[in-house]
């Protein structure tokens, strides 16, 4: 098992802990800006907090985003999304603006909005511990259970074109997608490093997984 | 479902770990490290670290604490005291930290808020306010370690940062610090009442029913010291108690 990860460091955000809990489980982390780098990892790890045109224009500038394309679409290197980097991977983003994503999941990010919700006006930023219902058993969830709670903290969330890509939910004011994925595309709009056992066990998880493909 | 949370605060004064009463009377309670790895055993929904070191050096200790903790306690940090600048706020994102608390520099400064806000995103920035009632007995800001009034109204002010960008606001109370005698619950629903951002009540838990009151007054967060330092309550029990009062906790 190949266990080299490579970890984007593309302006800002916290990836000391990022970097930390990976090799907590047994991962050899390297954070990068040079994508040259992806190329000679076995996974890569897109992390983020920040907002999603800045997030996007640093990516593009520092060839990031074409080398990403590469590995991940073409080499199908085993990839991670954590926060805004599972929002990246989205076609568009409405936060300040329109921007235009990675496009790797068909799917739009927007602001919560509980106006047809039933549910009242809860307070955004979503921010705490909340429960995962899971769509789908996948290797990355593998023990850990349905109902666990995860760190979420975020103010905007995917909205996919199909719900094929939604591994598992949460629920505030309406259920959005908390993991999305294909083959070997994993995102989670939650932040495992932060999430104290359960997502330790995903972070393992990560680490010894072997994607099998849907046939096509 | 989102779960309310329990924020043990831990306040750091030249490399050491103090409890203040109405921030002042500083009393050691112990090693910073030590505590956060306890909490984290006692799955503490958040940690909230905030540091009232005077000088650069103690900083320098403050930032090598932060990123000590952040290695050993996979768990969400918030951290603050005396940040003034964006470059400051990314330091302390680097060593480890999640969510970064302003205070006197948001009074003084503003457009720090929206800066920072842009730069990492609203749900890092926290901004806490300390409120203390003027010799008119009416509730204003303070700042500088509660020894200076701003002649702001909490609530206004509360609006104000959240148009401003702010995530989260941390409301304490300098008269009910450290005197276990309750959440200032009035205070709490009125600034709960005018913003949509989540509030964290802070100042004045002294028994488990004072976290009930203040989630029933509308606090998305419930956030204490004293409690945990000098009584035999702990997270684990906090959460218990909740749960049995049919508040939605993590269990």
């Amino acid at each position: 098992m190949d266990n080299r990860i490579a970890v984007i460091d593309y302006g800002i955000g916290n990836l000391h802990s990022l970097k930390k809990a990976l090799e907590f489980v047994g991962g050899e982390v390297l954070v990068t800006a040079d994508p040259q780098d992806l190329r000679s990892a076995a996974r890569i790890v897109l992390p983020g907090i920040g907002a999603f045109g800045e997030g996007m224009d640093n990516l593009r500038k520092s060839g990031m985003e074409e080398v990403l394309r590469e590995e991940i679409i073409e080499q199908r290197k085993p990839f991670l999304g954590i926060c805004l980097g599972l929002q990246l991977l989205a076609d568009r983003s409405f936060e300040f603006g329109e921007h235009q994503g990675l496009g790797f999941i068909p799917g739009r990010v927007r602001k919560f909005d509980f106006k047809n919700s039933g549910a009242g006006e809860l307070r955004v930023p979503h921010v705490g511990w909340n429960s995962l219902e899971k769509k789908f058993e996948h290797p990355l969830l593998s023990g850990v259970p349905n109902g666990a709670n995860f760190y979420f903290v975020h103010s905007f969330h995917f909205v996919p074109e199909d719900n094929k890509f939604v591994l598992a939910i949460a629920n505030y004011g309406y259920d959005f997608p908390a993991i999305i994925g294909y083959d070997n595309i994993f995102a989670t709009q939650f932040h495992p490093e932060k999430s104290q056992k359960d997502g330790l066990r995903i972070l393992e998880n990560f680490i010894s997984w072997n994607p099998k493909y849907a046939e096509n | 479902m989102l779960k309310t949370r329990i924020i043990p605060s831990l306040l750091l004064k030249d490399g050491r770990m103090v409890k203040s009463v109405q921030f002042a009377d500083y009393r050691d309670v112990g090693h910073p490290v030590t505590t956060a790895k306890i909490y984290d055993a006692q799955r503490a929904d958040e940690l909230l670290f905030l540091d009232i070191s005077a000088s650069r050096e103690d900083r320098k200790t403050f930032l090598d604490l932060v990123q000590t903790v952040a290695e050993e306690c996979f768990m969400p940090l918030g951290v603050g005291g005396g940040i003034t600048s964006v470059n400051e706020i990314r330091d302390l994102l680097k060593s480890g930290a999640d969510k970064i608390v302003i205070n006197t520099a948001a009074v003084e400064n503003p457009e720090l808020i929206q800066d920072a806000a842009r730069r990492f995103g609203s749900s890092t920035i926290v901004v806490s306010i300390d409120v203390k009632k003027n010799p008119n007995g009416r509730d204003e800001v303070f700042i500088r370690g509660a020894s200076e009034p701003t002649g702001l109204d909490p609530v206004v002010w509360a609006k104000q940062v959240e148009d401003l960008g702010a995530g989260e606001i941390l409301l304490t109370s300098v008269d009910r610090e450290g005197t276990m005698a309750g959440y200032d619950l009035p205070l709490l629903a009125g600034v709960v009442s005018k913003v949509s951002i989540p509030v964290i009540a802070h100042g004045g838990a002294g028994k488990l029913s004072d976290f009930k009151d203040a989630i029933s007054a509308g606090a998305s967060a419930v956030s204490a010291a004293s409690i945990f330092h000098f009584t035999d309550q702990s997270p684990i029990k906090a959460r218990k108690y909740l749960f049995d009062q049919g508040v939605n906790v993590r269990v």
